[in-house]
């Protein structure tokens, strides 16, 4: 019999029964659901209540275009977005930077000031809407903006729902929109968790993500571990300047993958869970439930989908719903069947939409709460993914923690190492893909012809020169050299940053200003590179 | 031979650059990786400074034809214009023509295999 084995790497057998189950206690480690630990799901009556968010990442061109596709989705029954920002928004460099150029507007929205944001959000309740803002590096002062603009819409700040990503530490491991060193980074992520949970009680100041890291190559049980590491580190910065626990842990929320073995990724989730819930109450002494919850958006995965013959992504698609489903998912978000080519096509975000719906409401999938919990295998699974995350998260505090081990590359260059092993089990047919390495067509797919690609419209980036250059001039000069001054101060100092950077916000001082002023105090992030 | 895989632009999505480095160091190639967000001179200046045969641009931004473009341009300017550039990433099938008559010896659009990559540098390298 050929040896199957899970992407954590571990063997799978062929049959599980109840010898396999010897080592679990009922009540202490499975519990029920919406109580400790959560193995079954953060609430008790899970789907049956309330469906899971849905909630597609969108964003592209000018604030305008952008605002467009969101009323299209959101009038075909999306209850919540997720803005993508382009590459300059992120690394805080305005449209008209050298270093902008052929990027403005290309894998997101461009942002220069409050009033790109206010054009984005213009006709969108944001007092009725939640937003999630894909944004780390910048997200202090694009949050701030968020703010500004419901303030300016009359939205009272207890009804405001927004969650920037805000996870910092896992850029500098996968996706890289780091700019600060590894320090002031984690305070600026502190300084907006803390305005947040002071200020806007229902928003989620910090979206932590395994997700970007298994897209860069880890494997499922360093994507938990990871991601709940990541959790602790923000937790003791929060604890160190004198924060309850429970005062901001109930709006701490995830973002991780489901696109490998269904069940290995429900079982994923259920341990997560269990571990997250303990790490709060036992290690970090939190006494409100909801701060044992571990609330999270199951998203899709690009590397789950292959170039060749695209349209069997949406096939991929589904089973990754179903996975996300069955996982207990709070939201769920699914890449495009196009994604591997090109900028989602609006046919393409409508199908990854309606997969979701579909899987919603007709599968079955949501009918009753954790439908594969007290299965022998899940339940075997779920036991042997907690022993493997928990030895992932030994293994990096063998490096000296989650922050030095992100300081000196060493997590980084474990993922490029996990990601090229992934490479080669392709290469050798360990790990299969249908139409790429087994049962390939004897026809290449005329993938050109199957996606509608996108094409950047260089009008975007003229067109959005145009409007930072005439806000530059509008705007009271003297009032934006006394924000950034300001600003400049308080960073030198130890306090929070975020009043400073909602002045500089409300002064129309840009956002490639904001971060110059940060830049000039803290410095740059300089990549340890290994591989 | 000697390879510099280089990540131009904003973008920070590493992973493919990395796997092709860790591939070509298994292959017995001496590799230097630059790591995120050179600037298309930072990666000229490093082609030279290294003696590389061939340079390997990674972009997933979608600003590949300009980044590919100053890269070439520098490389000539500074009379290295020898150096073989080859350039993989998410590129549509529609800009690989466009690419080539840059001057980019290959492009590895997405879902190349990596044997064929690594093959692809070795020629490259001996032609140089």
């Amino acid at each position: 019999m050929k040896e199957l084995r899970t992407h954590a790497g571990f063997p799978i057998k062929p049959l599980y029964g109840p010898e396999d189950l010897a080592d679990v206690d009922v009540g202490r480690d499975i519990g029920r659901p919406g109580e400790y630990p959560f193995t079954r799901g953060i609430h008790s009556t899970m789907y049956r209540e309330r469906l899971w968010t849905m909630r597609q990442y969108v964003g592209f061109g000018t604030p305008t275009e952008t605002n467009g596709r969101f009323k299209y989705l959101m009038a075909h029954g999306q209850d919540a977005l997720n803005v993508a920002f382009d590459l300059p928004t992120q690394l805080g460099l305005d449209s008209d930077d050298p270093r902008a150029e052929g990027e403005v507007g290309r894998v997101g929205m461009a942002i220069d000031t409050l009033a790109d944001m206010e054009d984005a959000f213009a006709g969108i309740p944001l007092d009725r809407v939640s937003v999630s803002l894909t944004i780390n590096g910048m997200a202090a002062p694009i949050t701030a903006m968020y703010y500004v603009v419901a303030e300016k819409q009359g939205a009272a700040a207890d009804r405001v729902v927004t969650t920037p990503q805000n996870d910092i530490l896992k850029e500098f491991v996968a996706r890289g929109t780091w700019i600060y060193p590894v320090e002031p980074s984690l305070r600026l992520v502190a300084d907006l968790v803390e305005f947040s949970a002071k200020r806007y009680p229902r928003s989620n100041p910090v979206s932590v993500c395994g997700y970007h890291i298994r897209e860069a190559g880890c494997t499922t049980a360093q994507e938990m571990a990871y991601g709940l590491l990541i959790a602790a580190a923000y937790i003791e910065r929060m604890l160190a300047r004198g924060i309850s626990v429970d005062d901001f842990a109930p709006r701490i929320s995830f973002n991780f993958t489901a696109w490998g073995k269904i069940f290995e990724e429900v079982a994923k989730f259920r341990a997560g869970r269990r571990l997250y819930a303990r790490m709060l109450r036992e290690r970090f002494g939190a006494t409100n439930p909801k701060s044992w919850m571990f609330r999270t958006l199951i998203g899709g995965g690009g590397s789950a989908f292959v170039v060749q013959e695209p349209e069997n992504n949406i096939v991929r698609g589904a089973y990754i719903a179903l996975a996300a489903a069955l996982a207990g998912a709070q939201t769920m978000a699914l890449p495009t069947y196009d994604e591997a080519y090109t900028i989602p096509s609006a046919k393409a975000q409508l199908i990854a939409l309606r997969t979701m719906q579909i899987c919603a409401e007709e599968s079955g999938a949501a009918d009753t709460v954790d439908p594969l919990g007290g299965s022998y295998y899940v339940e075997a699974l779920t036991s042997a993914m907690e022993t493997e995350i928990l030895e992932e998260m030994a293994r990096v505090e063998r490096m000296g923690g989650i922050v030095e081990a992100v300081k000196s590359g060493a997590l980084q260059a474990e993922v490029a190492r996990q990601a090229y092993r992934f490479e080669q089990k392709l290469a050798s047919g360990e790990i299969p893909k249908v139409g790429a390495n087994c049962h390939v067509g004897d026809t290449p797919a005329a993938a050109d012809r199957e996606v509608e690609l996108y094409a950047s419209d260089p009008q975007v980036a003229a067109a959005q020169i145009a409007r930072l250059e005439r806000i530059r001039r509008d705007r009271d000069g003297g009032a934006v050299a006394r924000a950034l001054a300001r600003l400049r101060d308080e960073a030198r100092a130890a306090g929070n940053l975020m009043d400073p950077i909602v002045e500089a916000v409300k002064a129309y001082a840009t956002l490639g200003e904001i971060a110059r002023a940060l830049k000039d105090v803290f410095g740059e992030h300089k990549e340890p590179v290994k591989f | 031979m000697k390879v510099l895989i280089a990540k131009p632009g904003l973008d920070g999505h590493d992973r493919g650059a990395k796997v092709v480095a860790q591939a070509l160091r298994d292959a017995g190639v001496e590799v230097v990786y630059s790591g995120l967000k050179r600037t298309p001179d930072e990666i000229v200046r490093a082609a030279i400074q290294e003696d590389v045969d061939v340079v390997g641009l990674s972009v997933l931004s979608g600003a590949h034809v300009l980044l590919s473009r100053r890269v070439l341009e520098g490389l000539r300017a500074h009379g290295a214009g020898e150096v073989r550039v080859v350039v993989g990433g998410i590129i549509p099938p529609r800009d690989v023509e466009e690419l080539r008559k840059l001057g980019v010896a290959r492009v590895f659009p997405m879902g190349t295999p990596l044997p064929d990559i690594v093959a692809a540098f070795t020629k490259e390298a001996r032609e140089t």
